[in-house]
């Protein structure tokens, strides 16, 4: 084992809306993209970060466990966990050794074909059960004015996924006259389709929460004004992704 | 042996030759393991009760919180005529019996001391009856007056600093469960048997001073249980004979219950473990056809609903310790029985299922006795009712069970209590914060100034040393363990004296064991403060006198609820540390010491009462509740809290170890299938490293700060939330301790 240093931005001990079940999350710092409803600016700064070696942090994960039952796990998201992929091997390494269940959770944006960056990735793929995969906006040219990067990689990447059996989750922000566009909606569930390991695709609907934080950073909130999208409203964009399809969801007392 | 015909098809042969409803459970009930599709909604009946009853709890609440008082009426078993929730109605209730003659009127209870009730009724606008107060103050002792004859200074002056708190020296100690069980299986009659025959057996060769209580005692259960057969006759009941079906266990039952609701006025009045019991009633009556399963809920909500009526006169001071008029009408359900079979029962599922036929409510104090082998339906069912209602509590099967068997009952939030076998010293609690500011100031109390604990060597450096603060807690702590002992000493002796439980006591077996249930406030906070003292640099702040009355902290500390052992093991230390001091003390009657890491919601007047702290909690801030980190704490989100409190040995706290979370349900997971499942995996996981309790909420902050905003809001008339080991309405709390609520961690992803 090698003594690569991953960079925390920080953990969360009761993850349960990333992957299957009740999972550990870790989140990583650094992102390259500049998504404007990001809710974790604080995680973008690439030197930040508490140093970790993965085996203190897996000791850590492990404690958990018992709350994993059949279906849970570790979940690592961020920042951008693939700007980390060498610490992800040895990290995901430990915890194949015991068995437990690992989620990629990312935006692909490092993603690309060129070695020695693919090698390192496939062998990552190999140590992980299951990806979720954030593809913000289906027109590479929003996906820039969105996000400030392009989307023909992150495509590339799911078709990579595919092509290699790799079960995966789609997920997609829903902003208001942002992202909840009709035609863009259909034309990302036709892209859909044409994947084969595609397990879920998820909504998450925008929020709020994270606007604090942009305040304490003294950054300039983009998405100043713009509304939470309605339960209409996802609804909608839900039916147009086929989503959840003759399932009923009760509602809770929140 | 005895028989009835009223025990046709019931198996064994033990329950007859001696009073055991345990060996009668476990020879007749029958396991539940399928899903709550069986279940039947409200009756119209139960519809058209309900209804008045929200309507009479709305009233209430209109007039400042209390419907009607007596006055002139000394509560007893047979002071009252027959009450219903609505005359015309009558007919309509399958289960009956009130405290008094009308529904949510609070009957007077002047045993326990004079001045509480009387005060009780003089904050509500109420005049007191002025010969009762003669004959309470002039011909008649209360156990408070009692108490206060016997306190030494230095009880009194550790009671006004607040150091020892919410002590049971003015009102009922509570706490005692009886086995009301008994009065179904058996009938009254063959119980009066049973303790005659125990009185004859007692004083005969030698009669020394316990000989001669057990024969008053034992008198004054024969007379309560007589009295008990009158109460029933009032509302045209003979329960002289076993229940013969159904709805004559439930109404049996809840008579024994009745009776200790009609006579104390205990802080907690637990109702014990029934549904296994019932079940096998329905059950035969059902296998009998005379039986349907809406009509077997119609019961369980009737019974339920008188549950939800139980009510006892408070003073405005009372509500500041224990808000929301709880009684702690605790009904244990589900566990797993010694030879491995789950207890979990189709009338388990029917006590859940009335917080759906009737909505959320806080009582009875609903506890589901958790283990991860519980049937997978029944887990998921019960997580559905916490995440729709946060009406219900959960504590761990699995490490109470070796301890208390599988026939324990909960005795007010968290406490165990072997059914019929035990009753409980309760004693209310130490804080363990201010204690470690005396030891740091000398005993001096750094509120009042006041010398109150003893004149030891205070601190006087600038930068507290580890050593040295733990030096002097140490010795301070087997100060305050001992005022503290002796002090619960005199508030049993003169509660059996002068306010003892007959009608409680006669439904339990008369050797009956005694537990000595002491409890620690202000848990977290001394972690967290010896945890800074140790990793930190702390600068004690003093005023002109050289009273350390604020702190410094420089640097980072670890904090307890991160499940970071350098801090948690200060807690174990202090567990065992504290507990090992109590029971070096004598306690009365033998009673074996416990301890609990319990609140309630005194946690915020508590605070009130205690100086600032070195984790730099400022004065007069909330403590945390019970066993929970403090506020702003955790920081890896709420299993790290969950490994943290796990580490706390139940062993060592037999008492109890009250740990409350709130949990967003978005949080949860993405639809209630899921939220289910997660839920179901962290209590899983949480019980089998053998964390004791868990209070589960399921809602978001937005919706707390909307119903302190608009507590006129129909949706929140019934809002329940959970504290600390028990439930209550939100808008019953006061505004401090909404706040409170509201600022402790609320667990959400982002």
């Amino acid at each position: 084992m090698g003594k690569v240093i991953g960079r925390i931005h920080s953990l969360e001990s009761f993850g349960s809306v990333d992957g299957p079940g009740v999972r550990f999350v870790v989140f990583l710092q650094g992102c390259r993209m500049r998504c404007k409803f990001c809710h974790n600016p604080e995680s973008w700064s690439i030197d930040k970060g508490e140093p970790w070696t993965a085996e203190a942090l897996f000791k850590k994960a492990y404690r958990y466990k018992n709350y994993w039952g059949k279906d849970g796990g570790i979940t690592v998201c961020g920042g951008e966990p693939l700007l980390q992929v060498d610490f992800l091997i040895e990290f995901f390494g430990l915890a194949k050794e015991k068995n437990v269940h690992t989620v990629i959770d990312t935006a692909g944006n490092p993603f690309t074909r060129e070695e020695p960056w693919i090698s390192k990735f496939a062998e990552l793929m190999k140590l992980t059960d299951l990806f979720l995969l954030d593809i913000k906006e289906i027109d590479s040219a929003r996906h820039k004015s969105l996000t400030g990067h392009g989307n023909e990689n992150i495509l590339e990447m799911a078709r990579y996924l595919s092509d290699h059996g790799k079960d995966m989750w789609i997920r997609h922000v829903l902003v208001p006259n942002l992202t909840d566009e009709k035609e863009g909606l259909k034309k990302l569930d036709r892209f859909l389709s044409t994947l084969k390991t595609v397990k879920r695709v998820e909504i998450l609907p925008y929020h709020t929460m994270g606007v604090f934080k942009y305040d304490r950073l003294g950054i300039k909130y983009p998405l100043e004004g713009v509304p939470t999208p309605t339960e209409e409203e996802v609804r909608t964009a839900e039916k147009l992704l086929h989503i959840r399809e003759g399932k009923e969801d009760k509602k809770t007392n929140m | 042996m005895v028989d009835f015909e009223e025990w046709d098809g019931f198996e064994g042969r033990l329950w007859k030759e001696e009073i055991n409803v345990r060996d009668f459970i476990q020879k007749n009930y029958t396991p539940y393991e399928g899903d709550e599709s069986f279940l039947a909604p409200a009756t119209e009946a139960t519809d058209r009760l309900w209804k008045e009853l929200q309507r009479l709890q709305k009233e209430e609440r209109k007039k400042g919180g209390v419907l009607d008082m007596d006055t002139h009426i000394v509560s007893s078993l047979t002071s009252h005529g027959p009450g219903y929730i609505h005359e015309s109605m009558k007919d309509l209730e399958k289960i009956v019996g009130l405290q008094t003659d009308k529904p949510l009127k609070r009957a007077f209870m002047p045993y326990g001391g004079i001045q509480m009730a009387e005060k009780s009724l003089t904050e509500y606008g109420y005049t007191p009856d002025e010969e009762l107060h003669k004959i309470f103050t002039v011909y008649h002792k209360t156990h408070n007056q009692a108490v206060f004859d016997a306190y030494t200074p230095t009880m009194r002056a550790a009671r006004k600093n607040k150091i020892i708190t919410g002590l049971p020296d003015t009102y009922g100690r509570g706490r005692i469960v009886g086995d009301y069980r008994r009065v179904a299986l058996y009938g009254i009659d063959h119980l009066i048997e049973e303790k005659e025959a125990d009185k004859l057996a007692c004083g005969n060769k030698s009669m020394r001073e316990e000989d001669i209580r057990q024969r008053e005692e034992l008198s004054e259960q024969i007379r309560a249980l007589s009295g008990m057969k009158e109460m029933a006759k009032i509302y045209g009941y003979d329960i002289s004979r076993p229940a013969k079906n159904a709805k004559e266990a439930v109404q049996w039952t809840y008579f024994g219950y009745l009776a200790a609701i009609k006579t104390q006025n205990g802080a907690a009045m637990s109702i014990g473990r029934v549904c296994t019991f019932l079940d096998i009633y329905i059950e035969r009556d059902l296998k009998k056809g005379i039986l349907t399963e809406s009509k077997a809920q119609e019961l369980i909500d009737h019974l339920t609903m008188k549950f939800r009526m139980v009510k006892f006169a408070r003073p405005g001071s009372y509500n500041e310790l224990f808000s929301g008029d709880p009684v702690w009408a605790t009904i244990a359900l589900a566990g797993i029985g010694v030879d491995g079979r789950s207890m979990v029962t189709k009338t388990d599922y029917r006590v859940l299922h009335t917080l759906e036929n009737m909505g959320p409510s806080p009582e009875p104090n609903i506890t589901v006795l958790y283990s991860a082998d519980l049937p997978e339906n029944f887990k998921k069912y019960a997580a559905y009712i916490s995440i729709t209602t946060s009406s219900i509590q959960y504590e761990n099967d699995d490490v109470m069970k070796p301890i208390w068997g599988d026939d324990y009952a909960i005795c007010c939030c968290v406490s165990a209590t072997q059914t019929g076998k035990e009753m409980q010293f309760f004693g209310a609690r130490a804080n363990l914060a201010k204690c470690l500011l005396y030891a740091i100031n000398g005993g001096i109390d750094e509120k009042s100034k006041v010398q109150v604990g003893p004149k030891y060597q205070p601190i006087t450096s600038e930068y507290l040393d580890y050593g040295e603060v733990m030096e002097k807690y140490d010795a301070m702590m087997d100060w305050l363990a001992e005022v503290y002992v002796n002090t619960l000493n005199v508030i049993q002796y003169m509660h059996d004296k002068y306010y003892y439980e007959s009608a409680q006591l006669a439904l339990l077996d008369t050797d009956v064991r005694r537990t000595f249930a002491t409890g620690i406030a202000g848990f977290s906070h001394v972690i967290d403060s010896l945890s800074a003292i140790r990793y930190a640099k702390v600068k004690a702040i003093r005023d002109e006198n050289g009273l350390v009355v604020d702190y410094e902290i420089e640097g980072d500390f670890p904090k307890y609820g991160n499940d970071d052992d350098r801090a948690d093991e200060i807690g174990v230390w202090l567990l065992r540390t504290f507990i090992g001091k109590i029971k070096e003390k004598h306690t009365y009657r033998y009673a074996k010491p416990t301890t609990s890491i319990l609140t309630i919601t005194s946690n915020v007047v508590y605070g009130k009462a205690t100086g600032s702290m070195p984790d730099g909690r400022k004065e007069g801030e909330p403590l945390s509740p019970g066993a929970n980190p403090s506020y702003g704490a955790e920081n890896e989100g709420l299993l790290a809290s969950l490994n943290s409190v796990a580490k706390m040995p139940y062993e060592w706290a037999l008492d109890g170890i009250s740990n409350t979370q709130t949990i967003s349900p978005d949080a949860l997971g993405h639809h209630i299938e899921e939220q289910k499942e997660n839920l179901v995996s962290a209590m899983d996981g949480y019980f089998n490293q053998g964390g004791h309790h868990l209070n589960v909420n399921v809602f978001g902050r937005e919706k707390l700060i909307d119903a302190m905003e608009h507590p006129e809001k129909e949706e929140y008339a019934n809002f329940t939330i959970r504290v600390s080991g028990y439930a209550v309405k939100f808008i019953d709390l006061t505004k401090e301790q909404q706040k409170d609520v509201i600022a402790r961690t609320c667990h959400i992803n982002l």
